[in-house]
């Protein structure tokens, strides 16, 4: 099992990924964004998360034109499996991999503490370890988390059980940190292969540094 | 040319600048006030003389770059 994590500038969320997936037995390689191709050995390109660009004109605008993003979406029209963590799931919004978008925050603040998480759907491979309606405990720490997607959007999103996370409270209570329509924190496309998500799992693979509920998360892409 | 492009959030979707913006114009007592958009500006300095030409192409660059349009709408004015 290959992972590959990509690193833009401003990029700093890289090496706790790296470590994540090592933890779990995967084999790693960062990839910086001037590479003009994905390794053919990659089984999970990772996008990861910090501030690619310094959030200039808009989180993840200006990554999705680096050199490598042609690739990254070969990769994932081809079928690859890719997974945008925060600024990731942000660039993959900025370059159409993922439906919606993502707004500042409504209360204006950068956020950063652990939030409860429900799994909304689990049929895909990044939840498979999980079951519905768990409730599951992951860090957040964004200033433009705020999910919005048009109504026709979020139709599209229950029709095909794309939506993957929702924000909660420790009892599985509505509960939204950011603003974002419906509570979503992460959502996947149609075909299942392309997933992105506000909070960090890489952030939660210890107990000791608050949760290992990270674990399952990534898990799921190493049993294929 | 110089070329000015205004990218603000659509309507309809919520502008929390805006509202704390507005909020802060109600505390300093502008009661006349009864909606505020946060919006941004990007100036652009062209080496184009035809209008037509520059029209279409920082549409192109609103489409593609300037402004994401799931959440923002933009508006182009070309300045002699």
């Amino acid at each position: 099992m290959k992972v590959t994590i990509l690193q833009f500038p401003g990029t700093n969320c890289e090496y706790d990924t790296q470590n994540a997936f090592k933890s779990l037995g995967a084999e790693t390689e960062i990839l910086w964004h001037k590479s003009e191709s994905v390794p053919s050995d990659t089984d999970l390109l990772v996008v990861a998360g910090g501030f690619s660009y310094g959030d200039y004109l808009r989180s993840g605008a200006i990554a999705k034109f680096s050199p490598v993003m042609k690739a990254v979406i070969k990769y994932a029209k081809d079928g690859g499996k890719v997974l945008g963590i925060c600024n990731g799931f942000q660039v993959l919004t900025e370059a159409g991999l993922l439906p919606g978008a993502l707004k500042r925050n409504e209360s204006l603040h950068f956020i950063s503490k652990h939030h409860h998480l429900k799994v909304v759907n689990n049929d895909n491979i990044f939840l498979k370890k999980l079951n519905k309606n768990d409730v599951i405990n992951v860090p957040i720490a964004h200033h433009d988390g705020n999910y919005y997607i048009d109504e026709n959007g979020l139709k599209e999103l229950y029709a095909n059980n794309q939506i993957l996370l929702k924000y909660c409270d420790e009892n599985g209570e509505d509960k939204n940190p950011n603003g974002s329509v419906d509570l979503i924190a992460g959502v996947c496309n149609k075909e299942r292969t392309v997933f992105g998500l506000m909070p960090h799992p890489e952030r939660a693979m210890e107990t000791l540094l608050g949760s290992a509920d990270g674990v399952k998360m990534l898990q799921g892409f190493l049993e294929a | 040319m110089k070329v000015i492009v205004n990218v603000f959030l659509k309507a309809g979707v919520l502008d929390s600048q805006g509202k704390a913006v507005h909020h802060a114009l109600d505390s300093l007592h502008f009661s006349n006030v009864s909606d505020v958009r946060v919006g941004k500006q990007i100036v652009l300095q062209m080496n184009e003389s035809d209008d037509k030409k520059a029209m279409t192409d920082v549409t192109k660059m609103c489409e593609e770059l300037l402004a994401n349009t799931v959440i923002e709408d933009y508006t182009i004015e070309l300045v002699k």
